[in-house]
């Protein structure tokens, strides 16, 4: 139950938060991080009291008694559909993130939105509470539910919220994720009727189908159902096209939610769903995916250096960093997938925190254009500092997280493919250039004067420095993080060479 | 005829009586209230009648059957003629007009539909259709005023009478090849017909499903559908949408199951073409359009492509008769929210079905605005809604059935098809200048009863679809 009552709070909190606008024009945002924050310590506490976790087994892909926490109701038996949420090490890493982030959001939220503020939030809380359903959904049917259902909100916070060219980023975001997730219907709606066909059962559970039977052609065009819709909302290239102009156009918490956590939906569902559902398909296409991954690195920070809109680049700088998630996938091995895992994380507050300045910077002086601004460290030092911080940890400067993610997935390509490893290396090289690009641009060179510009009030500071804790914290030590992740990514490991006898 | 025939027949009994007594209340004291609550009682009586039915299911006689499976269909066109009534008070309501014919019109259609759906025999067929057909020129007609109307009912008129024709020769020819006229007949005759002279038999099919196509309005027989449904008044366009080609899909699905129609591969595969060229073509050209009623006209193009889908699949599984219930149910609903929505917001004026005059709606009229944003969300079938559920079953069945060509074709229809149900709810939801005034037109509680309680019959499809999947599978 524990499980559900995490989403039902947010649901019911979304509701509050709605209706609470009529008692004041600033109730909405409190009531917001009330239930978030609210939600978070219920999971910790929750935690605190399962014996499990201090020692982690390897959860049996195939066995949900072993998982950490299972819970499974009957909901449209016609078709063995249930409601079935189960959480590992990796969903409870995702799940923590998300409610962190979350948390985050309804901060950057705070002075931004300034029109319909309950609804705002009350769409904020319902898509948190669609992508913890995401997150923890075992069941197909409930799985792909969560996926689809999460787009109406952030649709509409982009939509409604959005800057200038709203109508046109919010239409594309939904048109890109609702089309991909059609032929991923089609494959989970394939791949339960060959299930249905060896053994006379309609089932939907992850579980049941993780063995499922089928010839190779088969296995190959379900897999490719779901690797492109995992892909499309990765992003991986070339199916990015979406993202930076929903990331540019939405307001600030929604970046900040669509970044931190959305992004993170696609790379948990090809570690989850595409690989282990396929295992044979996956390794037959493994070199295709990794390609895709390497050029998505490459293709980014490219494209990042050669913008002058501010959330733009961060945009594009997404596409480069969520290549090395792809890349650590289908890489799989339990050294890259680590990395995948830790850059997932990592890029959710390196990225949150960035999008965060972005959006203060248009609060203030009305433009996302670095051609604009310059020398804005002398106007606000505690922002060009905090700036400073998480464009070196977003370039990857070890010591902070996004290091040590992106150093695990290349030690571990490198087991795989050497020459990818060099070309996905040069993804760093050029990383430095945009990030410092970014700074050097915005942050420094001569001054204007005439601005009076408002510095980073607590409120925001204490923001960042969750973010920063965070970041510094994976990057100096790890280990706990990975030691979540360990238990799983072994496990999936050996389950996937068992099916396919050898490593992918 | 004995009395548990006549006890079978209830509901269209209940439905003869209702407009008998319309017809002596006219001639003793023209009122339109009156009249209003007359044709209530009478949809309600009939409704009860359709459970009363059920406890004496048989075919009457070789012209009609009444089974279970037509029962609910008949209910669940009763339910939309009660939401098309409460509409219709708030269109036609101007006192001091003589407006009571629209209510026997009204029941009238009703009746026609119901006959169509209980048919078993050719004759019933054009029966129901012609009552249903003919009632309905004069109420696409209806308002006095304005062009548009005008234009809609003689554009209507002159098409639907060409079908009808068409339908008749199909029918001759039929008869010529197997002297039979009923379903059942015509599947044990045919079938012999078929070895010996397989052109006038399949000409004979060919036709009769072209005149019914043309009532359902699926390509290449879909010209008159967007003119037909903008000039209408609102609550007749809905009635026209859901009552009118709800009734003839179900008699298509009749015929085609009791005649044996799936025997025949060259038809197979000219409904599947039919079914590809709906759902590509109804969805193309509904990206462009500006007009709401238009816009909803051509999407309805494309939904009964995708129903076609349901229809070719009819052999492959036994999921296949509870598919066309629930895409059916879920596809009447759906559209009559839309419609009430339309009607409340739009009225008769044609500049208000404009998508520019839905601009703003969430913050004028939030239970409109939502109620129209779960209609659309259905049609696209996202889920948690009851067209999700539909979605659902048509892409199991092809996948079941193995017709990649219709499910590529399905998926490309649906992918065009949220761009333009997004822009009506994205235009909803911009500030318009209006913005938070509420706009002069009094609060009328029963349109927003009416789209509350469709919208929550929606969500609860969608959601918690097992008590009525367990219902249909009975049926």
């Amino acid at each position: 139950m524990l499980m559900i009552n995490l989403i039902l709070i947010l649901l019911v909190g979304g509701i509050a938060a709605l209706i609470s606008q009529r008692f004041g024009d600033h109730i909405p945002r409190k009531v917001a991080l009330a239930v978030v924050v609210f939600d978070l310590l219920y999971l910790l506490f929750a935690l605190t009291a399962m014996p499990e976790l201090e020692t982690l087994q390897a959860p049996l892909p195939s066995d949900p008694q072993s998982w950490l926490m299972h819970y499974s109701a009957e909901w449209i038996p016609a078709f063995g559909i249930r409601i079935e949420l189960a959480v590992d090490g990796l969903s409870l890493l995702m799940v923590l993130l998300t409610l962190i982030l979350g948390a985050v959001a309804v901060s950057a939220s705070w002075t931004d939105v300034q029109v319909r503020r309950g609804f705002f939030e009350a769409n904020l809380l319902w898509t948190l509470a669609g992508v913890l359903g995401v997150f923890m959904a075992m069941d197909l049917f409930l799985f792909f539910l969560f996926w689809e259902v999460m787009l109406i909100p952030m649709y509409f916070m982009i939509a409604i919220w959005g800057h200038e060219n709203r109508a046109y980023a919010a239409m594309k975001f939904f048109i890109f994720t609702q089309v991909s997730g059609l032929l991923m219907l089609v494959s989970i709606l394939a791949l339960v009727a060959v299930y249905q066909s060896n053994t006379g059962i309609w089932t939907f559970s992850y579980f049941d189908l993780l063995n499922t039977q089928m010839a190779e052609q088969t296995a190959f065009w379900l897999m490719l159902g779901f690797f492109v819709a995992f892909v499309v909302k990765l992003p991986g290239f070339p199916f990015h096209t979406w993202l930076p102009d929903a990331h540019t156009q939405a307001p600030t918490a929604g970046s900040v939610i669509l970044a931190g956590v959305l992004l993170k939906t696609g790379a948990y569902g090809l570690i989850r769903f595409a690989v282990p559902l396929f295992p044979q398909a996956s390794m037959e296409f493994a070199p295709i995916a990794l390609w895709l991954g390497a050029a998505g690195v490459v293709y980014g920070a490219v494209l990042a250096f050669g913008q002058t809109d501010f959330k733009r680049l961060i945009a594009y700088s997404s596409v480069s960093h969520m290549g090395f998630v792809l890349l650590g996938v289908y890489a799989w091995n339990a050294l890259a997938l680590q990395g995948a895992v830790m850059q997932m994380v990592a890029h959710g507050f390196s990225t949150a925190a960035l999008f965060m300045i972005a959006g203060s910077l248009q609060e203030r002086l009305h433009t996302r254009d670095m051609r604009e601004m310059g020398g804005l460290w002398q106007n606000m030092p505690r922002m060009g500092a905090v700036a400073m911080f998480f464009v070196v940890a977003s370039l990857g400067l070890p010591g902070l997280g996004n290091f040590v993610a992106e150093f695990l997935v290349l030690l571990g390509l490198f087991q795989t493919d050497r020459w990818l490893t060099v070309i996905a290396a040069l993804g760093l090289i050029t990383g430095a250039a945009y990030s410092l690009l970014l700074m050097q641009r915005s942050f420094q060179g001569e001054p204007d004067k005439t601005r009076q510009l408002a510095d980073f009030n607590s409120r925001e500071m204490l923001t960042m420095a969750v973010m920063m804790i965070a970041l510094i914290g994976l990057g100096l030590y790890p280990q706990p993080v990975l030691d979540i992740a360990a238990p799983v990514v072994e496990s999936l490991l050996r389950f996937s060479t068992t099916v396919t006898g050898g490593p992918l | 005829m004995n009395a548990s025939q006549m006890q079978a027949l209830m509901p269209i009994l209940m439905l003869s009586l209702t407009a008998v007594v319309l017809m002596i209340q006219a001639s003793i004291k023209r009122d339109q209230k009156l009249a209003w609550i007359i044709s209530a009682v009478g949809f309600v009586c009939a409704l009860w009648a359709t459970a009363y039915a059920r406890n004496f299911t048989q075919p009457v006689t070789i012209l009609l059957q009444v089974d279970s499976w037509s029962l609910f269909f008949s209910a669940l066109i009763l339910f939309a003629a009660l939401v098309t009534l409460v509409l219709s008070r708030q269109s036609f309501s101007p006192e001091g007009e003589r407006k009571e014919e629209y209510y026997l019109l009204l029941v009238l259609s009703v009746l026609g539909a119901v006959v169509l759906i209980q048919s078993s025999h050719m004759v019933t067929l054009l029966l129901g259709m012609e009552l249903m057909g003919v009632a309905l020129y004069a109420m696409i007609a209806f308002p006095e005023k304005g062009l548009l109307p005008l234009e809609a009912a003689i554009k209507y008129l002159v098409l639907s009478a060409c079908a009808s024709v068409i339908l008749l020769f199909g029918f001759a020819l039929l008869y010529a090849a197997t002297g039979q006229l009923s379903y059942a007949g015509l599947g044990e005759q045919a079938t012999i017909a078929y070895l010996s002279n397989p052109l006038l038999v399949m000409a004979g099919t060919a036709m009769v499903i072209s005149g019914i196509a043309f009532k359902l309005s699926v390509v290449p027989f879909h010209m008159w559908t967007p003119d037909v449904y903008q000039g209408a008044p609102t609550p007749v366009t809905g009635f026209l949408a859901t009552v009118s080609k709800g009734a003839v899909f179900v008699a298509l699905t009749r015929l085609y199951m009791d005649a044996q129609l799936y025997q025949y591969p060259p038809l197979i595969t000219a409904l599947s073409i039919v079914a590809i060229a709906s759902m590509l073509i109804g969805n193309l050209l509904a990206l462009r359009q500006e007009d709401i009623k238009r816009l909803l006209a051509y999407s309805s193009i494309a939904h009964f492509g995708y129903l076609l889908v349901v229809l070719i699949a009819l052999t492959g599984s036994g999921m296949a008769s509870d598919a066309v219930t629930f895409y059916l149910a879920a596809y009447i609903l759906t559209s009559l929210a839309a419609f009430t929505v339309i009607a409340r917001v739009a009225g008769e004026d044609p500049k208000k079905t404009q998508l520019g005059a839905f601009e703003g709606l969430f913050w004028r009229d939030r239970i409109q605005a939502t109620a129209l944003t779960v209609a659309m969300l259905s049609f696209a079938g996202i889920p948690l809604t009851a067209g999700f559920m539909a979605k659902f079953y048509v892409i199991s069945l092809s996948i079941q059935g193995s017709y990649w060509f219709l499910l590529s074709a399905l998926i490309i229809g649906s992918a065009i098809a949220i761009y333009y149900y997004l822009r009506i709810i994205f235009s909803m939801s911009k500030a318009s200048v209006g913005d938070g005034i509420v706009d002069g037109q009094k609060q009328d509680y029963s349109a927003n009863l009416t789209a509350l309680l469709l919208t929550a019959m929606i969500l609860i499809l969608g959601s918690w679809p097992q008590p009525f999947i367990a219902f249909a599978g009975g049926l």
